[in-house]
């Protein structure tokens, strides 16, 4: 149904159109002689309140505002991966082609490119029973991911046909007889990003989602389908330890999302991710990544949106039977766009001018994570890693206690570890994750008996740390005993050793489970040889003068340490007991 | 479309409320004369069917709601540009004030911009070389990075930016360049210490200037800084300069923000800013960059003070969250005599990765920078720990760090006005400082950096001298015709 109203006010991005009457909340609207895209976020009578996507000075009262009678939806189908889009999925790259090299008002581009013929391979014979979720058939959409074409949600019945070939997004490949009649199936599908899509059964998530750092898979593991939260001031490496984890986590698809960031980062990513080659395939990293930017500078309706564009994407994906994960950098600036549009909608805030709904919509996107069991019976997981920059470091505002009531891995970014160039910046201390109970079982048993026992240990080194440093402060290090000096060297070891990684070093930018628990291992075997040699009257400053240890703080730069591991380990042996 | 009323309803603060309007667009340009004939500048904040809101960016002085016409004109606000602009002064508004005739617009342009599209940036990698150790050493500012200085009362902000504007150069280029001053708020005096320098160092025909200043309208200052990047972007983009812009004081700009939000009745966010300052902010840092395919470039060195010296206040908060690093002036390094006051440890350049290393720096300069940092975090660590327990209950290592420190900040932090060092004299005078240290400690170099550069004891006393002393050489001579200079 189209309705067509015009324009009776006009405030930033937000606009009021009259004689909207039948319009339904969250339709699309074209607003104006230019066609700026929005949506519909209130309605009062024959009026609605829009917000529009685009730029909007110069519009006029008395424009024209058509409703285009479907809520914001983002196309899905192949041609996705590998490339950029804007808040609302508009490819980057066609925007320049047609507008130049600034983004200007009113292009109109299409997510999927309607030209490119992929090769269809279906999977299923005329005849078959079919019901969604169900894989139709196959086509490569990049040299790494084979792309699933899906019976979409709502749709069950006999194939009456199945095409096979080259074919484009828009043409039919399936039809099927349902009770309501025959459903025509192209291979693109059309989703509102607002509604998550439709799964069987969600499951407890009990795989890590390895990332090569060690701070998060050694120390605090998030699993796949999980939710994990980066707070951190303004230069704390948010975007450092977005980046690693895009680059190096070990999910089929990455979706990152740049909202409300750096333009400059963005290209940064742009020109980084076709060079990086995936350790496990290859290839470069873009052809498995989809890219959302808008920027800081871009209008902020669109920021809000870009979140769910981004999230809908990957449960596209997870619907295949894929591990994906998505990146937000950052969700403050997603809840700031709230906040934007909130008060120039007049509504009655809540906390620091955020929406009172600020909690629940943040609640609604993290649920929609999860590691799932597809309408089509596969086996799928979308985790979320979501940055928060809370205002002046502080941790008690509304966005981050909201999210960390939601979040079960906590990573939080220390001012102060930056400062000190102490990277990535994760307070061990403050610091949490849920998931230890669940993955402990996979990591004793896929990595090594005792991983979970290190790591134990390890934690309680640095927790004494803490507390010794306290007695430190007030008296020197002096009056401490020997076996609490090596414990103060141990922690530093650990710290410095292990938990520090240069994201930029050729070997030490992503390290493997394996190679993390024997550097584990090594620091910690160098602590118990050494407590064994203090017993023996042996000084704690005399043991860290020894030359392995020099080797020891190398090990990260090693990228054949989990062949050398044991020669350290002798020679370690050999040095303590001499 | 131009449409002229006397229907003024509300006049409050910097805002009027003009009734019976038709057809007014939102942010369309407006003319406000009063019954003596003067002349007021605005823009339309709100547009209905029958009212406007309108923001008067010269002071609502002198209008009344009787005489007062209100001329709407059809157009949004635009600047006039051309190259001419090299060597001028303007006011806030774009209007020249230095004598000199009207310029001869060759373009027009919308003052707000459009967004550059994230596809079309090309990442910033050029090294500029500032002649200042705290940021070519351990903060490197880039080509079309924003780099702002967060500064405090009475630190020597303008000093540093001078000094910034004077030296930048990308060496081995000859290539156009050209700065862009916009001054917001700030006094006579210090707008004609800039123009002073400018003119002593001869790039005044190379500088572009808007000076609003303390005594000039407040909201004003909106529109300033859009101003001088509308003529940044043509300078950059049009005529393929390589443009510095130096923005200050951001602080002011964003009280005039409060200034017209609390007008207009805004729900405020902290400390009465609106809640839309972080993307206001943005609409200005981020036309900093580069664009593939185009030669020139916008390098933004905004300066903002922070209220009471407080990194977390509003300003230098969404300020950090935008930019791309910041330098931060410490007031205790002031206090004993250090020039350039930066505190390199909250300091920070995320783009330095990308404009140091083999073949724009030297390789060993991560390594070096990083372990510096490393190296006076320790050190003020145990700067704390002897103020408890005194220097002699220290370890002979910790007695090392605290050498470090001191020396870094005495050699390496502290330098001349006039002093330019290259980026190698920088290097030479970090490697001087890690030699305080065994060669153990050096955890974050490459070996085979360590064994290139960082010579062991054996004559200690002449590498001591030798890199401590820099610069040994007489002050670098500034090239005559400024040519070989580019930001």
């Amino acid at each position: 149904m189209i309705r067509t109203g015009k324009i009776s006010k006009i405030a930033g991005p937000v606009v009021v159109a009259s004689k909207m009457k039948g319009a339904r909340m969250y339709d699309v609207v074209s607003v104006g002689n230019e066609n700026l895209l929005g949506e519909i976020i209130e309605l009062e009578q024959d009026r609605a309140t829009i917000q529009v996507y685009e730029e909007t000075s110069g519009l006029r009262p008395g424009e024209p505002v058509v409703s285009k009678g479907m809520p914001l939806s983002v196309e899905l189908g192949p041609g996705l991966l590998n490339h950029i889009y804007d808040g609302i999925a508009r490819p980057l790259q066609l925007i320049m082609d047609k507008a130049g090299d600034f983004i200007t008002r009113g292009v109109d581009v299409q997510t999927l490119d309607k030209k490119t013929k992929y090769t269809f391979k279906p999977s299923v014979k005329k005849g078959d029973t079919v019901r969604a979720g169900q894989i139709l058939g196959t086509t490569k959409e990049t040299s790494i991911i084979e792309h699933r074409v899906l019976v979409p949600p709502g749709v069950e019945g006999k194939l009456k046909q199945i095409e096979s070939g080259k074919m484009t997004v828009d043409e039919i490949v399936a039809v099927v007889s349902t009770k309501k009649g025959d459903v025509k199936i192209p291979m693109k599908q059309v989703w509102p990003v607002r509604r998550p899509r439709p799964v069987s059964e969600k499951l407890l998530p009990d795989v890590p989602l390895v990332t090569g750092q060690r701070i998060f898979d050694f120390m605090f593991p998030v699993a796949k389908g999980g939710v994990a939260a980066i707070p951190g001031p303004f230069g704390s490496g948010k975007t450092v330890s977005e980046h690693s984890l895009a680059k190096w986590c070990d999910a089929d698809i990455v979706i990152f999302i740049g909202c409300g960031e750096r333009g400059n980062e963005m290209s940064d990513v742009l020109y980084e991710f076709p060079e990086l080659i995936d350790p496990k395939s290859g290839k470069p990293l873009m052809e498995r990544t989809v890219l959302i930017a808008n920027t800081s500078n871009m209008p902020v309706a669109a920021r809000e949106a870009s979140v769910y564009t981004g999230i809908t994407i990957a449960e596209y994906y997870r619907d295949m039977g894929y591990d994906v994960a998505l990146m937000a950098d950052s969700t403050s600036r997603w809840a700031e766009a709230m906040r934007e549009i909130s008060a120039r909608l007049e509504e009655m805030p809540g906390e620091e001018g955020y929406p009172a709904y600020l909690a629940s919509r943040l609640a609604q996107f993290y649920e929609r994570a999860g590691r799932v069991t597809t309408l089509g019976g596969k086996k799928g997981s979308v985790s979320v890693i979501g940055a928060v920059s809370p205002p002046g470091g502080d941790l008690s505002e509304p966005v981050t206690q909201n999210t960390l009531r939601i979040s079960k891995v906590f990573w939080a970014l220390d001012a102060h570890l930056a400062y000190s160039r102490h990277f990535p910046s994760v307070n061990w201390l403050t610091s949490y994750t849920l998931y230890d109970e669940s993955l402990a079982p996979f990591f004793n048993k896929n990595i090594e008996k005792d991983f979970t026992e290190l790591k134990k240990e390890a934690f309680v080194i640095l927790q004494k740390e803490a507390e010794l440093k306290e007695i430190v402060q007030l008296v020197g290090p002096d009056v401490l005993p020997e076996n609490e000096k090596l414990v103060l060297e141990t922690a530093k070891s650990i710290r410095e050793d292990f938990l520090q990684q240069n994201a930029f070093h050729e070997v030490d930018s992503y390290c493997s489970l394996k190679k993390q628990y024997l550097m584990m291992k090594t620091i910690l075997r160098f602590h118990e040889l050494a407590g064994e040699a203090i017993k023996r009257g042996v000084k704690t400053a005399e043991l860290s003068a020894l030359p392995v240890k020099e080797k020891i703080s190398r090990m990260k730069y090693d990228a054949n340490f989990e062949k050398n591991a044991p020669s350290l380990w002798k020679q370690i042996e050999q040095e303590v007991k001499a | 479309m131009i449409k002229e009323y006397s229907s003024i309803n509300k006049v409050s603060g910097p805002l009027l409320i003009v009734d019976g309007v038709k057809g007014v667009a939102y942010a369309e340009l407006v003319k406000i004369i009063n019954d003596s004939g003067e002349e007021h500048m605005g823009q339309v904040l709100e547009a209905m069917e029958d009212k406007a809101v309108v923001q008067v960016f010269e002071g609502t002085g002198g209008i009344d709601t009787k005489n007062t016409r209100v001329r709407f004109t059809g157009k949004t606000m635009k600047l006039g540009v051309t190259r001419e602009m090299l060597g001028r002064i303007f006011n806030g508004k774009g209007e020249p004030i230095d004598g000199g005739p009207q310029i001869l617009p060759e373009k027009e342009r919308d003052i707000n911009g459009d967004p550059i599209n994230p596809f079309a940036r090309h990442v910033p990698e050029d090294f500029i070389q500032t002649g200042i150790s705290t940021i070519d050493l351990m903060n490197t500012l880039v080509r079309g990075q924003k780099l702002p200085i967060f500064s405090g009362a009475g630190l020597p902000h303008n000093m540093l930016a001078a000094q910034i504007v004077r030296q930048a150069q990308v060496r081995g280029k000859g290539e156009d360049f050209s700065v862009v001053f916009a001054a917001m708020g700030i006094t006579k005096e210090e707008a004609l210490f800039f123009k002073n320098e400018f003119e002593r160092t001869g790039s005044l025909e190379k500088v572009v200037m808007f000076l609003n200043l303390a005594d000039d309208p407040t909201i004003e200052r909106i529109i300033t800084p859009r101003l001088a990047l509308t003529a940044a972007e043509y300078l950059a983009y049009d005529c393929g300069m390589h443009v510095l812009v130096v923005l200050t004081d951001m602080t002011n700009y964003c009280e005039a923000l409060r200034e017209i939000s609390a007008a207009r009745d805004e729900v405020p966010g902290r400390r009465g800013y609106p809640g839309y300052m972080y993307t206001d902010l943005a609409t200005l840092y981020e036309r900093a960059g580069r664009i593939k395919g185009r030669k020139g470039s916008i390098t933004q060195v905004p300066i903002l003070t922070m209220p009471d010296d407080d990194i977390t206040h509003p300003i230098p908060d969404l300020t950090g969250y935008i930019t791309e690093g910041q330098f931060v002036l410490d007031r205790g390094l002031h206090m004993r005599g250090i020039y350039p006051p930066v505190n390199v440890l909250p300091s920070l350049s995320r783009l330095m990765n990308k404009g140091i290393g083999k073949g724009k720096t030297r390789e060993d300069h991560s390594d070096v920078s990083n372990q510096i940092y490393a190296a006076y975090a320790h050190g003020n660590e145990v700067r704390d720990l002897m103020a408890v327990v005194g220097k002699e209950s220290l370890s002979e290592l910790d007695n090392m760090y605290l050498k470090f420190a001191d020396a870094f900040e005495e050699k390496l932090v502290k330098q001349g006005f006039e002093e330019d060092r290259s980026i190698e004299d920088s290097l030479e005078i970090g490697w001087s400082l890690l030699k305080i240290l065994p060669a153990k400690e050096l955890k974050r170099v490459h070996e085979e950096y360590i064994k290139k550069y960082h010579t062991p004891e054996g004559k200690p006393e002449e590498t001591q001298a030798k890199g401590l002393m820099v610069p040994p050489k007489e002050p670098r001579k500034r090239p005559n015709n400024n040519m070989s200079k580019a930001v």
